[in-house]
């Protein structure tokens, strides 16, 4: 069966770098990061990439709402405005927790995910019912392969993809409660690690099966079947995701010129993803994790980390990966240590996540 | 390539009832609480598998509909496509309930890794060893729509061979999971009609 082709076409972020791809950029190959010290709620003194609520409230077009709907409403503004949706736009969300903080105050129907979603439809005029993902770790790359598959089912004509996740007491007391929480800013394969920093984020991205920047070559999301918490010691499931993207795009895996990684910072995942980029043959490639400069941003990772990738092909730039320093997976890796001028043509996206899931997908810039 | 896909098999577990493709299979006692249903549930398969009393009961409920659901089967290449309203919200409130106050500030990791829905889905991998294509979506009602397109890309591009698709939806004590399996054989076509059948 021949599948019509589905582009991305541009995208754009929220994040405590900045309200916007440009700005965040900028200050990435400064090298800022957005990961401080503080508080959230009863867990005192944690790492996280958390935003500045004040710099955010005035630039929120609606004056009410919770701090993740100004995020995600300020990262899918921009598109929208740009690319007017139509009754075949798909709206299709990312998120693991939405708004989960309003159950401390007991408002448990505000703190349903479809009670986001039908907010965030209705503010940005997008008259199709939203399309939520909510799959762990992978939700914001999971949602753009969802999203490129209906596409080509011919569901819609085109999409917006909207990720968003707040880091809130909820996720960093289970986080602290694994010990995955790391008493530093994360350092991703590095010999340091020690755990994760968590992080807020939102992003956007515009797709359709017009012609754009970046072609969708392949895409695959494999459980691991392994363990609800923790990644296959093999890789299995990323392996196999790769390599389902790479039988679909119909390439050689040796034309990747770069991969973004998910890169964690836990000992468990990124000794797996080592494993895995190893077993592929793509140890030489090089390779980054943004979650030293953002944190881990759940459900809105997969997919701010695809928008920074589509910049950074655009700019003929590849980003360090900070706080890497030594490395400290089993399995070679090229970990970017410096700011590399290169012309991606290929890039490889992968992501995993709890309950066993992984996702990966490879574009192309035209 | 598989162009011609049929619902093969479904399972509805709900009121305290299981039924198998449509007709009613089991009936647990009625005032049945649904923590009570589901040992009685689990204990009908006959199966060794202690995990299941450590799972939450959104992953208890869709352990049961699947074990049911794939009696007899052949499991080799079946993805997995779900769906349900209340996502994991009965077990966020759990985890909620330990970090509330200062006083009694205890989160456990075991109830904190079923704050996501899909775990539901990774319960199923590991017991019926899925490497498979999975997704996990939220919506107020089943997206009937959505998932049938989904499916059928699964199916029609090679990324499985069967799709075992359906609502997981639980929160207290209101459940209702309908999960189907559709591929290459049967008589039901997959189509939108058919699929909503299965909910009535």
């Amino acid at each position: 069966m021949d599948w019509p082709s589905v582009y991305l076409h541009e995208a754009n972020c929220v994040s405590p770098l900045g309200l916007d791809l440009p700005t965040n950029w900028e200050r990435l190959t400064e090298g800022h990061i957005g990961i401080v010290q503080a508080d959230m709620g009863k867990c005192g003194n944690v790492f996280v990439g958390k935003m500045a609520e004040d710099a955010i409230i005035p630039r929120a077009p609606t004056a009410t709402g919770t701090l993740l709907e100004h995020m995600m409403e300020i990262a899918a503004a921009p598109l929208v405005k740009k690319y007017k949706p139509t009754a075949r736009t798909a709206l299709v969300l990312s998120t693991t927790k939405g708004n989960i903080s309003l159950l401390d105050s007991g408002d448990i129907e505000g703190a349903r995910v479809s009670v986001l979603a039908k907010k965030i439809a209705a503010r940005l005029g997008i008259h199709t019912k939203p399309v939520v993902v909510s799959h762990a770790c992978i939700s914001g790359l999971l949602a753009v392969i969802a999203a490129k598959r209906l596409i080509q089912m011919g569901q819609y004509d085109d999409a917006i993809v909207l990720a968003g996740d707040v880091v809130s007491e909820f996720v960093v007391s289970g986080f602290q409660a694994f010990q995955a929480m790391s008493p530093f800013p994360c350092r991703p394969f590095d010999k340091r690690r020690h755990g994760v920093s968590l992080g807020e984020a939102a992003a956007c991205v515009y797709m359709s099966r017009e012609k754009g920047a970046f072609k969708i070559l392949g895409d695959g999301a494999i459980n691991d079947a392994n363990h609800i918490s923790g990644p296959s010691r093999t890789g299995e499931g990323l392996c196999r995701s790769i390599a389902a993207a790479v039988q679909e795009a119909g390439i050689d895996i040796g034309s990747i010129d770069y991969i973004s990684a998910h890169g964690t910072a836990t000992l468990y995942n990124d000794e797996m993803e080592s494993v895995a980029f190893s077993r592929l043959g793509l140890e030489q490639v090089p390779l980054n994790s943004l979650k030293g400069y953002y944190g881990h941003t759940l459900g809105a990772s997969g997919l701010l980390e695809l928008a920074v990738t589509m910049k950074s092909m655009e700019e003929g730039v590849l980003l360090p990966t900070q706080g890497f320093g030594e490395i400290g997976v089993s399995q070679p890796l090229n970990v970017l240590e410096n700011i590399t001028r290169q012309q991606t043509r290929r890039a490889l996206k992968t992501a995993s996540g709890f309950g066993g899931s992984n996702a990966a997908m490879i574009i192309e810039r035209r | 390539m598989t162009d011609n896909m049929y619902i093969e098999r479904s399972c509805r577990i709900s009121e305290n009832t299981i039924w198998l493709d449509g007709a009613p299979y089991w009936k647990g006692l009625p005032a049945a609480s649904f923590i009570d249903f589901a040992k009685e549930a689990f204990r009908l398969l006959k199966v060794d598998y202690p995990k299941f009393y450590k799972m939450d009961n959104l992953s208890k409920l869709v352990f049961l509909a699947a074990d049911f659901l794939l009696q007899q089967q052949d499991k080799d290449g079946i993805a997995l496509v779900m769906a349900n309203r209340s996502s994991s919200l009965d077990t966020d409130i759990k985890h909620q309930q330990s970090i509330q106050e200062k006083e009694s500030f205890f989160p456990s990791p075991a109830t904190f890794v079923y704050t996501l829905p899909n775990i539901c889905e990774g319960e199923l991998c590991i017991r019926h060893q899925l490497m498979t294509e999975n997704i996990f979506l939220v919506d107020e009602c089943f997206p009937t729509e959505t998932i049938e397109m989904y499916a059928a890309y699964l199916l029609r591009s090679g990324k499985a061979k069967r799709v075992m698709c359906g609502w997981a939806e639980l929160f207290q004590e209101n459940y209702d999971a309908v999960l189907y399996l559709v591929g290459p054989n049967g008589e039901k076509e997959h189509t939108k009609k058919n699929i909503e059948d299965l909910f009535r």
